[in-house]
């Protein structure tokens, strides 16, 4: 096979990783992308949650407004659903003949990568969201001048799961696969 | 780990800190305080109060009004709020809010003694006790003679059970050895909350270490000046020192030695964090030193609300509480006697 010429001389572990399907890195990448995201989604949504409902209970006009911080969580969610589903019109089946090729591996790695960098980049966003969220929620109890202000750092937070949305759909689209001969 | 409280905090903690900020929102401010003043009569008082969030406790009483019925129910508003915040915390927030009330069952526990030693009523003793400090067996305190009996009878099945092994010895309870009980029972309360303190770690173990350690100070400050003149040997005086604080050891050791308010004054002022507060009182005056303290706690009381995610906030929400409950009680006590230029003198202004 031309793979072998191209890993000729390196360590056998080298040789083990190549032998992994890419189609076994896509799937996992693929799982990556939504769970990690929902994991980071629902942290910040507990975090910010919790400590709404406790401060509704002095101050119960702050609950419609607040609902914004539980928003920008779940976006974080869609972001990886999103990212998901684009991810996995990318797989195609190449021929068994083909699977180890530089370029079937490439694409696997690609969609690996894209997932990977979907699902922390939401990790981190979703909770930074909600930590903020949760701080908005008890400053607007005290004092409802500071919601607007809070907010606006809240949507610098949810900026921070966009770009890793960007970058990981920039990444698959290096998801080319061999085409079939 | 110390900056990631943020994560978990709120799994067990988010909405019980989150009520506590509420409380703290219902504080009385200098407003309050300022129309507070300007009453008349009790009477005036009480509307005054029925407009803040004493309203409901206080709707119901007849007038005429007691300084101690007021005292009471805002006590009863405090232990309310407190019961429902213990009922919902998990650990070990739940036993951290247990911890705060030790200190009033010392206080009920000494209350009583010394009371049973003067002859009152066991009745009359346990209305004034402090509600936030009562425990099943606590009318049983007035049988036991001497500080063995005490220990053995009651006080082994209460939390304050481990304080005990300094303090018993067979003498009989006399007014100085209960003081020194009293004393000894509390710096061991301070030490096992702060060692309590250390091991949650994070946020709650710095915060927390500041406001007791300045609890400690103080108590170092007033026990050195309580026993000037009276028998009590530098080392027993010693001994009733706390093992933590900034005086800790240095200045216990010069404390321990001073005979009048001077010599405390001068060894208060090596240290930069209690200078102003020394400094604000002029040479030979101890009677606003009372006042200077209080102002400083409630100083260090707000600032722990500045941080989130952490247990200081439950302590000093109900120190806080209790400082507004001695103001009112300073200036219902002003308007009750027609005193009202000596209102300011004892007011604290928590904002």
């Amino acid at each position: 096979m031309s793979g072998a010429i191209v890993i000729g001389a390196s360590s056998s572990w080298a040789r083990a990783l190549v032998k992994i399907s890419p189609y076994t890195f896509s799937a996992i990448g693929i799982a990556i992308s939504i769970g990690v995201s929902v994991l980071g989604a629902a942290w910040g949504i507990y975090i910010t949650g919790s400590s709404l409902i406790g401060a509704a209970i002095k101050a119960p006009r702050i609950t419609s407004k607040n609902l914004i911080s539980v928003i920008f969580c779940e976006a974080v969610a869609i972001y990886g659903v999103i990212v998901a589903i684009i991810l996995q019109t990318k797989l195609e089946s190449v021929p068994s003949s083909q699977i180890y090729e530089p370029e079937s591996l490439r694409a696997g790695y690609a969609i690996f990568a894209s997932g990977i960098i979907v699902g922390f980049a939401n990790l981190v966003c979703g909770l930074c969201v909600g930590i903020i969220g949760s701080s908005c929620a008890l400053s607007d109890a005290q004092n409802s001048s500071l919601f607007v202000k809070i907010l606006v750092i809240e949507i610098f937070g949810s900026a921070l799961g966009l770009f890793g949305v960007i970058v990981g759909i920039i990444m698959s689209a290096q998801a080319t696969w061999p085409s079939k001969v | 780990m110390y900056g990631f409280e943020a994560m978990t905090f709120n799994i067990h903690g988010g909405y019980l800190e989150a009520i506590v900020r509420g409380h703290r929102s219902g504080l009385l401010t200098a407003a309050d305080y300022n129309n507070l003043c300007q009453c008349e009569t009790l009477d005036d008082i009480k509307m005054h109060l029925s407009a803040t969030e004493y309203g409901p406790y206080l709707q119901n009483e007849p007038s005429p009004l007691h300084t101690t019925t007021i005292v009471e129910k805002c006590t009863l508003k405090l232990v309310d709020e407190y019961k429902h915040m213990l009922c919902q915390a998990t650990e070990p927030l739940s036993t951290f809010l247990q911890y705060i009330t030790y200190g009033h069952m010392i206080d009920n526990v000494v209350l009583i003694v010394t009371g049973t030693l003067h002859e009152r009523d066991v009745q009359e003793l346990l209305e004034k006790c402090h509600p936030l400090g009562m425990f099943d067996s606590i009318a049983t305190l007035a049988v036991a003679q001497n500080m063995r009996e005490l220990y053995r009878l009651v006080l082994v099945d209460t939390p304050l059970a481990p304080y005990f092994s300094e303090c018993i010895t067979s003498e009989d309870l006399d007014d100085m050895n209960i003081e020194i009980m009293r004393n000894t029972l509390y710096k061991a309360y301070l030490e096992d909350f702060y060692q309590f303190c250390q091991k949650l770690g994070g946020a709650t173990a710095e915060i927390m270490s500041d406001l007791l350690a300045f609890e400690a100070d103080r108590r170092a400050v007033n026990i050195t000046i309580n026993s000037i003149g009276t028998e009590l040997t530098r080392e027993d005086r010693r001994k009733l020192y706390s093992s933590f604080g900034l005086l800790y050891p240095y200045g216990h050791e010069e404390l321990a030695v001073c005979e009048d308010i001077d010599q405390v004054r001068g060894v208060m002022e090596k240290y930069p964090a209690y200078q102003h507060i020394f400094g604000k009182l002029s040479y030979g005056e101890s009677q606003m030193l009372d006042k200077a303290f209080y102002e400083e706690e409630v100083k260090r009381l707000c600032l722990s609300f500045e941080q989130q995610f952490h247990y200081g906030v439950f302590f000093a929400y109900m120190r806080l509480r209790e400082q507004e409950i001695r103001n009112l009680m300073w200036i219902s006590e002003c308007v009750a006697q027609n005193q009202k230029s000596r209102v300011h003198d004892s007011v604290v202004f928590i904002f």
